[in-house]
């Protein structure tokens, strides 16, 4: 009987790892396929041949990489824009989610400014409306239009907020009594008391800011002017419109856009290491996160 | 004496109330400029919007944009195909994140468990730009999961370009990209179980799925139901990022949902008006699910979503 039980757990936690072990496996391969993709020669890649591993390894689509000057300057745009993006946000939201941490005794127009932020977090103008305002501001083809319309980020400041909330409220007293203003309590307290919440909410704003391509993708007009993951998502759309148009492979095979798939592979790969450099960091902030993820107010 | 202290505190409490402003001021700024303007703005839905007349200059056309919407067949068809991938994604994503982080739970190798989890953490915080060229090149007509089925001696599937199959495909690959990093919640939510009903259900001869079943599921239904509460929040956006860079017109049928249609007909197509219309629509259904999604969080786990 006990013996049956040990070898029926056995069995089980076998089974449970080799589940993990393949859930596991499915987040990896299809991204080592990209970068074995980038890493082999056209023929081989156009052939179908590549799997994970490169294909007779070559690194000409890097070497192209390097001179290509509009892949360089849509990148240079993207650290731009996560530079601008990430020193507003900071600047707006850390300055209001402290307002709002204060009573309605100490600040009596603060609900009304709380009910302002919440209703925008219900209610919004929508894609249309907010496209017609940028342009109307002058700012279509401008690097401010990927940077202002996402500078006061309504979520952050509630989970701003909610975290000033949890330091201790003995310390900003004591600053009070040696004779502090509010803003040297901001910038020499609850700053540095809050720095694992700040650290959450920069990275959520670069990994944003990186990633988004619709911004670039409406209020971009010229190409040139393309953030980086909006001048990727170009170089995807004659591919994939071939591909799905149920074109078969061989009349494929002549078309000059297929061979470039290592290339493109090769941009990718290059467009998200910014990404990985900064995973260990993002991963240790992930759990701290989703728990101010549960808000309450 | 103590009135002149009364005094002093009134004056600091004055001069602090001014800073708090100040603070304020900057996100003040940016949320009028583009949150409550673009609210304004979509005054246009009752317009013939002329983006070089403005909106004070544009004629107001009443409910036409409105009606004409809910003339349209497609508007149905646009509707049902956002449900379903809304709906498809948030219940499968929630069934393999919860049933992923019971499993790892169970890993007590360590370095496999760090590693598996960062591995599974990685594709949240990737671009559906950078995803969607590993979606092609893994479901392509050409992938490799079609010269998987054609060595199989099995028919190839056209994922991308077959309106049946494209709802699947878009359900399938968002909660591959999800499934990681939803589950962080919920082994936070199984770590925090007391062990000791594990131990008496044990003492009891409960086998390990009863266990599952009758502890940790239970210990974690607080959890479930906020994500529950929270995920029906997003039931009208199915993913723009996702399926803009996906679909084709071949899949329109099935896979054009309503962000993906106000951006082809209000902005590309410059029907700015009727784009606004649909906006409103969404907005407004958008608020009341949020709004009673809240309640419903508040009455079952005293928790807020806001």
């Amino acid at each position: 009987m006990v013996e049956n039980r040990s070898m029926h757990s056995r069995v089980r936690i076998t089974v449970i790892y080799i589940i993990v072990l393949l859930m596991g496996l499915s987040c990896l391969l299809p991204l080592l396929n990209i970068l074995a993709i980038s890493l082999s020669s056209s023929a081989a890649v156009s052939a179908n041949r590549v799997g994970v591993l490169p294909v007779d390894f070559t690194l000409t689509a890097y070497n192209k990489i390097l001179s290509d000057g509009q892949f360089w300057r849509s990148f240079l745009i993207s650290v731009v824009r996560v530079v601008l993006c990430l020193a507003l946000n900071l600047a707006v939201t850390v300055p209001m989610a402290y307002a709002m941490t204060k009573g309605k005794k100490e600040f009596r127009a603060r609900n009304i400014y709380m009910n302002l932020l919440i209703f925008a977090m219900l209610f919004n103008g929508g894609m249309i409306p907010t496209y017609i305002l940028v342009r109307n501001l002058g700012l279509l083809n401008s690097i401010w239009s990927l940077v202002l319309p996402g500078a006061l980020p309504i979520f952050n400041v509630i989970l701003l907020m909610n975290f000033f909330l949890g330091i201790p409220r003995s310390l900003e007293e004591a600053a009070l009594m040696d004779g502090a203003n509010p803003i040297q309590i901001l910038l020499r307290i609850m700053v540095p008391c809050a720095k694992p919440c700040l650290a959450t909410i920069s990275l959520f704003s670069i990994v944003g800011s990186w990633n988004d391509f619709f911004s670039g993708l409406i209020y971009m007009q010229k190409a040139e002017n393309y953030p980086i993951m909006t001048y990727i998502q170009s170089l995807n759309v004659d591919i994939q419109e071939l591909l799905k148009s149920g074109a078969t492979s061989s009349a494929l095979e002549n078309i000059t856009e297929l061979s470039n798939r290592n290339l493109n592979a090769a941009k990718i790969v290059v467009a998200v290491i910014p990404l990985l450099m900064i995973y260990p960091i993002l991963q240790k902030y992930l759990i701290t996160g989703i728990v101010m993820g549960s808000v309450k107010e | 004496m103590d009135r002149d202290k009364n005094e002093k505190m009134k004056k600091v409490r004055r001069r602090s109330e001014l800073s708090y402003h100040l603070m304020v001021f900057p996100g003040l700024f940016f949320l009028i400029l583009f949150s409550y303007i673009p609210m304004v703005g979509l005054l246009m839905a009752f317009q013939d919007f002329v983006p070089a007349k403005g909106l004070f200059r544009s004629e107001f056309v009443g409910l036409k944009h409105f009606t004409y919407m809910f003339q349209l067949p497609d508007i149905g068809k646009i509707i049902r195909n956002t449900l379903v991938i809304a709906l498809g994604k948030m219940m499968l994503g929630m069934v393999i994140a919860i049933a992923f982080a019971i499993l790892l739970n169970e890993v007590r190798i360590k370095i496999m468990k760090k590693t598996v989890q960062t591995i599974v953490y990685l594709p949240h915080f990737l671009s559906w730009v950078v995803l969607a060229s590993v979606v092609t090149n893994m479901f392509g007509l050409d992938g490799s999961v079609n010269q998987v089925l054609a060595s199989l001696g099995l028919e190839k599937v056209n994922f991308l370009g077959n309106s049946r199959v494209f709802p699947s495909l878009i359900i399938g690959t968002d909660v591959w990209k999800e499934f990681g990093y939803s589950s962080v919640v919920y082994l936070a939510a199984i770590t925090s179980i007391d062990p000791g009903l594990h131990e008496a259900a044990t003492m009891d001869g409960a086998s390990w799925w009863k266990r599952i079943w009758h502890v940790t599921l239970p210990g974690m239904l607080p959890i479930i139901l906020l994500m529950t509460a929270t995920n029906l929040t997003s039931i009208l956006s199915a993913g723009f990022d996702q399926i803009y860079n996906l679909y084709s017109p071949l899949v329109y049928e099935t896979g054009d949902v309503l962000d993906t249609y106000v951006y082809r007909i209000g902005l590309v197509g410059r029907q700015y008006s009727f784009g606004a219309a649909v906006g409103l629509c969404r907005s407004i259904v958008g608020m009341v699910l949020l709004l009673s999604s809240n309640a419903l969080t508040k009455k079952l786990t005293d928790q807020k979503i806001f």
